[in-house]
């Protein structure tokens, strides 16, 4: 099994293990830097709470199992897989999507992925950035394995991996030149 | 364009165009304020993000309209599911109408028989609209050099038009000023318009940018999933897990219990065959999809789950096989020659069957559609790639006209053929109809691995001889597979198109040939997968070529080009030749082109140079969609497990519209390939499928997705497919590889089931 699968399989055992409230109650939590609250069963998946009751629908589902990366949100800055994500695990920590990536589509990883046209049918793709933002939020200049490593969760039926790459290249240059 | 030209259509008017289409406005046909005030009722119609404003807008044609600020908006008429059809057709379009494409907005055209054909599928929109889209970009191009020759008393010749401005060499005015004036001319005779030449182009043959991008990378695009409606309710369907299988009993207490369960009900199926009717199954209802999918595990269900129940591919595999050696049942097709001859004075001999299992579409998006049922009318937002065939259906299903039915297309988070199969939006009307409330159905990754229209598992057995100075002396074939047609007619009924892609039509040069087809029983709902039988057959000549090379000792490109013999334009084999819908006239099947992409891509790939020891190259080539593709895999072995390194291909599809979408089409479809070369399997057990999700059903990820080398030929003749011809080749040309790189010869795929990939 993958390096990273494993790595996904232990956060999986990690949510499941403790001993959660089921019953329908009010979870807070920051979303884009926004206090939220959500009436909802404790163990409904934050995918789900995003997309039906706050409407927001840029996170997606694509397994429900944490296979395919569609969903991927940060915890306090960590890539998650929100199908696969409690909210109760989610009470009181700070959530960021795809909506709250920027305002404008100008992160750095946005915009590589624009000038690359990396989306082809782009229903993955929020999956991708938020994995790829994660991944340059801590490596700022990742090898190929390192990208590997890092995205080999997300599944992208279309074939848009070759760009993917090269965008996250591109991203993590024009951080570079950023900082520099 | 169906039974309605052009020059019919265009000449609706405005108003006409609304009410036929709702393109405008909210385009809600009923309840609309009711769905204005939803969280997201943005109307589909606007997905690339224009406003609403549609009063200041003026139509032009059928697919144009021109705002007083100047702003050009162009109808896609076709579903985008990431080959980029949304920027591609209004492009030329837009070109051909002098605009400039940064004033241009693309709206989504609704189901509506005016336009055309809009199944999106077969690789068509480019090859069928590009000519009606320049038409339609010239005819409003036309009627402005009108309003400017008239407002300047000029002669209309004079007029020039570049980039949304009309000059006549002295005065220049914009498409704003002449908007109000070009919508009073009326529409030129559209066999009569001059287009552009070649050279003049400024948008068709130039990589521009999506017109979607923006909304993708903000995560703002509208899938068929994320539709809401207000008071919208959820449903997630358990279906019966065995074609044909009907329900004896439900149990739906614990169901109810659930919490945020609201009902539950059931949709009655119909007897098969199953075309594209919601299948029997019980619809749990829900607040939120969650709480749907939750209710749906307490549900207790009793199936007569009918004749299909025994259906396993272990044993089918082994009927498909056994059935090449039986002669009753069979459809000969074509004999040309004395093949038993020439096997007998054979050089060499290489006969094998060659296996490409079920497969699943597994768009990342599974099928999705939303619905409102009001007072005999119902009105559907859905992933459809084929929104007639869904406005037909969701009639069907209910017992009204298609008239009675509105089909707004959502993006397509991937299609691949499912979706151009409208059975989940039956579902969505059915239960809106059923429960009298606006209703979203969204397919769980199982649902959508377990209740696809598969791909037809495949056994091809081809056998061909080479004489002592390597020509191909006979060619026999042998296909079983269950046919496309058993979804819509007997469980052994045929499709006779499905051979016209790439079993009898291959292009080699052979004097005797005998070529077959079995009869073969369906099971499963079988259905059109990107590139279709292009898949196996490709993958059962390319392998067979592979093998005679080796057998003959040859270099495999040597023997592919000598294989294809003088250049000529290949002949069908049988008269009934689909050859994709187009005229063989207009799309001759060139060897020439054959032979041309096969030379381009060893070179590429550096084929002729010294290879390192353990690393193998394997070529295959592929005709499909109109289009010549060939392809180079470069595998190594890592230990005992083979690493792919690399796939090169180049493309020939005539002249193109948009080289960095046809790209990317490209580097896509060498992954596709992969899956199915490598990884890719579906297996059936007691009627239902054996795999539910991405841990079963493998598909190709980052880390085992090759380096990706793509070239487009530069060809002016008419466009060719795109979204489809790059799949077939990729499978033959990786075993190929693989066993020239000292590997074993693999006939059945997936690699993985073979070795540790």
């Amino acid at each position: 099994m993958a390096k990273w699968l494993n790595k996904m399989q232990h956060t999986i055992t990690e949510i499941n293990n403790p001993n959660y409230v089921t019953d329908s109650l009010m979870i807070k939590f920051t979303l884009n830097q926004q206090a939220q609250a959500v009436e909802a069963e404790a163990d409904m998946p934050l995918l789900w709470a995003l997309r039906d009751i706050l409407h927001m629908t840029g996170t997606k589902y694509g397994c429900g199992k944490g296979l395919c990366g569609a969903c991927t949100v940060h915890l306090d800055g960590a890539p998650i897989r929100s199908c696969l994500t409690p909210l109760s695990v989610v009470a009181g920590k700070s959530i960021t999507t795809i909506e709250g990536l920027s305002e404008d589509g100008s992160h750095p990883v946005q915009e590589a992925w624009k000038d690359i046209n990396v989306p082809q049918c782009g229903y993955c793709q929020p999956g991708q950035m938020m994995s790829a933002a994660a991944l340059l939020a801590y490596n700022a200049m990742p090898s190929d394995e390192d990208i590997d490593g890092a995205m080999s969760g997300n599944i992208c039926r279309c074939g848009t991996y070759p760009r993917i790459k090269e965008a996250i290249k591109k991203a993590a240059k024009a951080g570079q030149e950023k900082t520099a | 364009m169906s039974k309605h030209s052009i020059q019919e259509i265009s000449q609706l008017n405005r108003r006409q165009f609304l009410q036929a289409t709702g393109i405008a406005g909210s385009g809600l046909l009923l309840g609309a304020p009711l769905a204005q005030a939803a969280p997201k009722a943005v109307p589909m119609d606007l997905i690339s993000g224009a406003d609403s404003s549609a009063e200041d807008f003026l139509r032009l044609n059928l697919f144009v309209e021109l705002a007083l600020d100047g702003t050009v908006r162009i109808v896609c008429h076709r579903s985008e599911m990431g080959q980029g059809i949304r920027t591609g057709l209004p492009q030329v379009l837009a070109d051909e109408m002098g605009a400039d494409w940064n004033k241009v907005q693309v709206i989504q055209g609704q189901a509506n028989k005016e336009y055309g054909s809009q199944n999106t599928d077969g690789s068509r929109s480019v090859r069928n609209f590009y000519l009606p889209m320049r038409k339609m970009g010239a005819a409003a191009r036309e009627m402005l050099r009108q309003a400017a020759a008239k407002k300047w008393g000029v002669s209309v010749d004079r007029i020039s038009v570049d980039k949304h401005q009309l000059s006549d060499g002295k005065r220049s005015a914009s498409f704003a000023e002449l908007a109000s004036l070009a919508a009073q001319e009326a529409l030129p005779n559209l066999d009569k318009l001059k287009l552009k030449a070649k050279k003049d182009f400024n948008y068709i043959g130039k990589p521009v940018s999506g017109v979607d991008m923006p909304e993708f990378i903000q995560g703002k695009a509208t899938f068929g999933v994320d539709v809401q409606l207000p008071d919208m309710v959820h449903a997630s369907i358990e279906r019966s897990p065995v074609m044909g299988g009907k329900l004896i009993s439900v149990d739906d207490k614990e169901a109810l219990a659930v919490a945020g369960v609201l009902a539950v009900e059931k949709i009655q199926g119909k007897p098969l065959p199953a075309a594209f009717n919601a299948l029997e199954g019980v619809a749990v209802i829900a607040s939120n999809t969650w709480a749907a999918q939750q209710g749906r595990k307490k549900l207790k269900l009793q199936w007569d789950l009918g004749a299909n129940k025994t259906h396993g591919s272990k044993e089918y595999d082994q009927i498909l096989a056994a059935s090449h050696e039986k002669d009753e049942g069979s459809l000969h097709l074509y004999e040309q020659g004395d093949v038993k001859a020439a096997f007998a004075k054979a050089a060499h001999l290489v006969e094998g069957n060659y296996h490409v299992p079920y497969l699943a579409h597994a768009s990342m998006e599974p099928p999705a559609a939303s619905a409102i049922y009001k007072d005999g009318r119902c009105e559907v937002w859905a992933c459809t790639q084929t929104p007639q065939s869904a406005q037909r259906q969701v009639a069907a299903s209910l017992g009204i006209n298609p008239e009675q039915v509105t089909v707004h297309v959502t993006y397509l988070g991937g299609g691949f053929g499912r979706k151009s199969k409208p059975d989940f939006v039956a579902e969505a009307a059915l239960l809106a109809k059923q429960l009298g409330k606006p209703v979203k159905v969204t397919w769980s990754r199982e649902d959508d691995i377990r209740h696809d229209y598969l791909h037809a598992v495949c056994d091809t057995q081809l056998k061909a001889s080479v004489d002592k100075g390597g020509n191909i002396t006979a060619w026999q074939g042998s296909a079983a597979f269950p046919s496309i047609g058993s979804t819509f007619g007997p469980a052994d009924s045929m499709a006779g198109w499905e051979l016209d892609q790439g079993f009898h039509d291959f292009p080699f040069d052979v004097p005797n040939v005998a070529l077959k087809r079995r009869k073969i029983n369906a099971h499963m709902r079988i259905g059109w997968l990107r590139s279709v039988i292009n898949i196996p057959m490709a993958f059962a000549n390319g392998s067979l070529m592979g093998e005679l090379a080796a057998a003959a000792n040859m270099d495999a490109k040597e023997f592919w080009l000598k294989s294809l013999g003088p250049d000529r334009n290949i002949k069908p084999r049988v008269d009934s030749y689909s050859n994709y819908g187009n005229k063989i006239e207009q799309y001759p099947y060139e060897t020439a082109r054959a032979k041309a992409v096969i030379e381009r891509v060893c070179k590429n790939a550096k084929w002729d140079a010294p290879r390192e020891k353990g690393v193998g190259f394997g070529l295959a080539y592929h005709y499909s969609f109109l289009a010549h593709v060939a392809v180079v895999a470069k595998v190594a072995w890592d230990g005992n497990t083979p690493k792919l390194l690399a796939l090169y291909s180049v493309i020939d599809a005539g002249q193109v519209v948009n080289p960095d979408r046809v790209k990317s089409q490209m580097e896509g479809a060498m992954i596709f390939g992969t899956s199915i070369a490598m990884y890719s399997e579906i297996t059936t057990l007691n009627g239902q499928v054996e795999q539910g999700n991405f841990d079963g059903y493998r598909l190709t990820r980052m880390n085992e997705s090759p380096d990706i080398h793509t070239e487009i030929v530069e060809a002016d003749d008419a466009p060719r497919g795109v979204g489809e011809p790059g799949v077939p080749p990729v499978a033959p040309a990786i075993v190929n590889a693989l066993a020239n790189a000292g590997g074993p010869r693999i006939r059945k795929l997936p690699i993985a089931n073979h070795l540790t990939v």
